[in-house]
């Protein structure tokens, strides 16, 4: 059976493009063998910065022979019946066979597709292949019009087996394909044949090029690690850069130089972003002083003077670059230190957030408020909530984070130290963007908590005031994230917070903001009337009155009462943010329902708990029988009220039962209602659960003796009215009716 | 292929060997476009001879503005006023990358010494409506040229595709030449009767020209020019295209670009004078976009568009 191998060289591909590229042509070369009754043993895709490969393995020789049978219409049937069949099969009538059959005689048609060699299939699926190659972007060059990456020079595409090597003949746009390759641009341009697979990544690593980019990538890290070690010193790891530039090179050769000593001073986290965003440097620290000291570079080729001048460019560039870095944190520094953050961030007057919600100057005011009012509640000291809110936007409004975007958060924290605030507000910088994703770490000190907090939740009242919340795929604010950041605040700092005020208190700073400049003057005079308030008795405790007070009617009236609809919809929208995060853990979907038809939903963290106490007596043999008798009590109660149109509500009478079985339950309702209404207490749902999952014997006791349906109405009432009581009792955690099962 | 064993010695030099090498590739070595422009690109040489069927090869200095980018002729290497050499070849030759690789080595860049890489960067300008594919080109990290092969001017598909090369000249040179400053760069030979250094030609013209930029330029006569330019562009592209005094038809397409360019100049000067917000920025840019592909709607009219005559 034979191997096929296949190169497109080309000029160089983005390095972003090639994993996926490899992988785009591993998959549809092989999905159109396959189709075409090629079947094979193995396929791997490669690509270097010039040339996407393909190894097949194993192919057929050819495909297959195929026989079919197609039925026709009867012999009897009328002329143009058969002449649609001989149509569709391609036919004619002496091709068909009549046979008998027991509906009479039919016609049959017998079609034979020869097997077709390897050859002839491979130059049909490669051209398919190459002509609507998915790229991200492609492009035409010269007077061609045929599409790829960038201009496509060679096609190299070869069977070979133990009797040799056969080119499969093919020719797109003027390029045939042969059993030729080059070798490295500069290090060894010339051409050469290769016989099969192994002989091409032979040839190739002799003509100094690596086909593998794992081999690159690994190379690459090896070598830097080595030269790093053998001073003393460490790599910093940088995986996306890593693989970017074995994307860059075809034979990397790692090259170690210094930083000059005027630039050590500058944050360790300036000099890694800028040697890796302008320079695609990695980073190499002294893991004695945490400084980044020295600097990789990965060349693509092996220099007469073991890369002395290029290392010496490069150190050159670097110095330019690093240059401006260092201009621009002096700058800041400076400004810091004449003006203050809050003076740096002046100028944030003048951006505009979102045209609707005002500017960051705005925006950074109503998340102090919120962060001030929230500090309290997490254990934070509200004048440095408020500090820290005001300031940790400045670094926006910085010559080094217009330069990288990237650093903002990170240049507040050197720039809050540089003005001498707390640990902190400095921490608080950084930390309230957090968390950016699912697995960045949370922040846990009190102040960036509450100004992370606060940030969120004016970020999504604010989107939800303008109507503007995600849909579907949509999500240019980034509100899910946003979402699922105060979910995960909440619950790795274990707050018992109830969200509504927030939610009611954003929304209505926001309706104000929104429609405070075109209100008429009475209006406008209602409007300050409620900022007056909130002044006087805080964000909360006024929005709150405000919402539920008597506003009468008009243009007041419909602001604030637009409010409570738009809480609760942003609410469900938390829920349903929070029952994704949660089925991440394994939680049970149903579950998760369960604890959030309970009261006090806007409290994250007891629907959590409430949640993580069913489901733990879910999993116990309790447990699950208790949901049993506990549906079976419920729908014979439903279809009793139901019928008789009244809710059996009245305490149930110990002295009207008749069995001990009878007896036995209402004590163990008397006791589980008196150990779960004390654990209610403490919040403490398991211990609840427990006390539920007691009752378990006593239930199952009583369906087994009683029946509840007695010819005696008083009875009958009676044991409704126990039922109810078992209603009651169960539904204190959860609402087990949304259980599944 | 080496033009000359030594290498270069001063800015003009490596200018001179650029103009060599390509001349003798067969490119028609061009002057400056005596307008002011903010890249090469918006030479017509570039911009209008992309477009259409016509084959095309050029090369030239084109001294480029960027107002924003003045320094007072302090900081080492940005310039409100520097120089960009252009190549132009279309339809763009299968070689076209050994023939860069070969124009570097003119001027002294050895491929065996250095390390030189094709680094994704697509090119798009937003005022002219044109956008390609290529690479910046690194030498020893350092971007050294824009390497495009354009695909669409002035909302046109180019068919055949040129291939364009940008050196930016001071960078470039101050490599090769191994200066620190841009102000220290020996513009003529060292060894002249009078030597000069590109502060000598540049350094009091990068002090006037960054005040006017910056606090001088009179923003409510840029603001009447832009209007001016716009509206004298789409008059000349109105009017009939016969012309009544010699009978012909003459479509006026590079009287039109030059306002095209005129306003996208005067945009500029007003960017620096801080004077357009950002919501009016893309505003200011669709303006002058719509001018370039009017032009280049109106040059595929043209003979040197390929309209036969």
């Amino acid at each position: 059976m034979p191997d096929l191998l296949i190169e497109l060289l080309s000029e160089e591909i983005p390095a972003r493009m090639q994993t996926r590229a490899a992988d785009d042509l591993r998959r549809l070369v092989t999905e159109g063998l396959v189709e075409a009754g090629l079947t094979y043993a193995g396929a791997a895709g490669f690509a270097t910065p010039r040339r996407l490969t393909l190894a097949v393995e194993g192919l057929l020789a050819a495909s297959p022979a195929v026989r079919e049978e197609r039925k026709g219409p009867r012999a009897d049937a009328p002329e143009q019946a058969l002449q649609g069949f001989l149509r569709s099969t391609g036919l004619a009538k002496e091709d068909l066979e009549a046979r008998e059959t027991p509906k009479g005689e039919v016609w049959f048609a017998v079609i034979e597709k020869p097997g077709r060699p390897a050859s002839e299939i491979v130059a049909e699926v490669l051209e398919a292949t190459v002509r609507s190659f998915p790229w991200p972007k492609s492009m035409r060059w010269g007077s061609g019009g045929l599409r790829w990456v960038r201009p496509l020079h060679g096609i190299l595409c070869v069977l070979s087996d133990e009797a040799g090597t056969e080119v499969v003949p093919l020719e797109i746009d003027g390029i045939a394909a042969g059993d030729r390759t080059v070798g490295h641009r500069f290090l060894a341009p010339d051409e050469f044949s290769v016989l099969n697979f192994d002989d091409y990544t032979t040839k190739l690593k002799k003509s100094k090029v690596i086909l593998s980019a794992e081999e690159r990538a690994e190379h690459i890290w090896a070598d830097a690690e080595s030269a790093a070690f053998a001073q003393g010193l460490e790599v910093v790891e940088d995986r996306g850069l890593l693989a970017e530039v074995a994307g860059l090179v075809e034979w990397p050769v790692v090259l170690m130089g210094a930083i000059d000593d005027g630039f050590l001073e500058l944050p360790a986290e300036v000099l890694q972003t800028s040697m890796r965003e302008h320079q695609k440097f990695f980073s190499i620290r002294n893991p004695k002083t945490g400084r980044i000291e020295k600097f990789v570079t990965v060349a693509n080729t092996e220099a007469a003077d073991e890369g002395a001048t290029i290392l010496a460019g490069n150190r050159k560039v670097l110095a330019a670059r690093l240059s401006d870095a260092k201009f621009f944190w002096e700058n800041d520094a400076r400004a810091v230190r004449s003006h203050g953050l809050k003076g740096m961030a002046k100028p944030l007057e003048q951006v505009t957030f979102q045209h609707e919600l005002g500017t960051q100057a705005e925006r950074i005011a109503r998340i102090a408020a919120l962060a001030r009012e929230i500090a309290p509640m997490v254990g934070a000291d509200a004048g440095e909530a408020e500090l820290a809110a005001r300031v940790a936007k400045a670094d926006l409004a910085s010559e080094m984070v217009y330069e990288f975007p990237e650093l903002q958060g990170v240049m507040g924290r050197y720039y809050a130290k540089v003005e001498g605030l707390s640990d902190a507000v400095a921490a608080a910088c950084e930390e309230h963007y957090a968390p950016l994703g699912p697995s960045d770490t949370v922040p846990s000190q009190p102040v960036s908590v509450a100004v992370a907090l606060a940030d969120k939740v004016d970020m999504l009242t604010g989107f939800w005031a303008i109507d503007q919340k995600p849909t579907g795929s949509k999500d240019p604010f980034a509100l899910r994230r946003a979402a699922l950041g105060v979910i995960r605040i909440v619950l790795e700092n274990d707050l018992s917070l109830s969200l509504d005020q927030f939610f009611d208190a954003g929304l209505l700073s926001h309706k104000i903001a929104i429609n405070q400049p075109e209100a008429a003057a009475e209006d406008k005079e209602a409007l300050n009337d409620i900022l007056q308030d909130i002044a006087e008795h805080g964000v909360f405790g006024a929005a709150v009155r405000t919402i539920r007070g008597n506003v009468g009617e008009g243009f007041v009236a419909d602001i604030v009462k637009a409010v409570p609809d738009k809480s609760l919809d942003l609410l469900e929208f938390f829920h349903d943010r929070l029952k994704v995060h949660l089925r991440g853990e394994g939680m049970r979907h149903d579950v998760i329902d369960a604890a959030l038809e309970m009261p006090g939903s806007d409290d994250l963290l007891r629907v959590v708990h409430r949640a993580r106490a069913l489901q733990a007596v879910l999993e116990t043999e309790d447990g699950e029988n208790l949901v049993q008798g506990f549906r079976r009590a419920n729908n014979i109660l439903q279809q009793a009220e139901e019928a008789d149109g009244v809710e059996y509500s009245y305490g149930p009478e110990v002295k009207l039962a008749e069995v001990d079985a009878e007896r036995d339950l209402f004590k163990a309702l008397d006791q589980a209602r008196s150990k779960i209404s004390k654990a209610l207490e403490t919040d403490d749902f398991s211990v609840a659960m427990g006390a539920m999952a007691e009752l378990r014997g006593p239930i199952d006791g009583f369906f087994e003796a009683v029946q509840v349906n007695s010819e005696n109405e008083i009875l009958r009432r009676n044991r409704l009215n126990l039922l109810h009581l078992i209603r009651d009792t169960c539904g204190q955690v959860a609402d087990l009716t949304r259980l599944e099962g | 292929m080496d033009a000359s064993q030594t290498p270069p010695n001063c800015f003009q030099d490596v200018i001179l060997r650029l103009q060599a090498y390509w001349a003798a590739q067969g490119c028609a070595i061009l002057q400056p476009y005596d307008m002011e422009v903010g890249a090469g690109t918006f030479h017509p040489a570039t911009t209008l001879r992309a477009l259409g069927p016509n084959h095309w090869a050029a090369a030239f200095v084109q001294p480029s503005r960027r107002p924003t980018d003045g320094r007072y002729g302090e900081n080492p290497n940005r310039l409100q006023h520097y120089y960009q050499y252009q190549v132009i070849i279309k339809p763009s030759p299968p070689d076209f990358q050994d023939l860069y690789l070969g124009s570097l080595a003119a001027i002294g860049i050895d491929a065996s010494m250095h390390d030189i890489r094709f680094v994704e960067d697509d090119w798009e300008s937003p005022t002219l409506g044109a956008w390609g594919l290529g690479w910046e080109v690194w030498c020893d990290g350092m971007e050294v040229s824009q390497f495009t092969y354009f695909q669409q001017v002035g909302g046109h598909d180019c068919a055949p595709v040129a291939g364009e090369l940008t050196y930016g000249l001071e960078r470039l040179a101050m490599y090769v030449l191994g200066a620190d400053h841009v102000m220290d760069m020996p513009f003529n030979d060292p060894a002249s009767a009078i030597p000069l250094t590109y502060g000598d030609v540049f350094r009091q013209a990068e002090q006037e020209y960054s005040r006017w930029n910056f606090d001088q330029a009179d923003t409510a006569m840029l603001f009447q020019h832009f209007e001016d330019a716009e509206a004298e562009c789409g008059r000349i592209l109105a009017a009939p295209a016969d012309d009544p005094k010699t009978g012909r038809a003459i479509i006026m397409v590079q009287p039109a670009y030059d306002q095209c360019i005129k306003a996208s100049h005067l945009f500029n000067l007003l960017d620096a004078r801080g004077v357009i917000s950002v919501t009016e920025r893309q505003a200011y840019i669709g303006r002058v976009r719509a001018l370039a592909k009017r032009c280049a709607d109106a040059f595929l009219e043209t003979e040197a568009g390929g309209k036969a005559a």
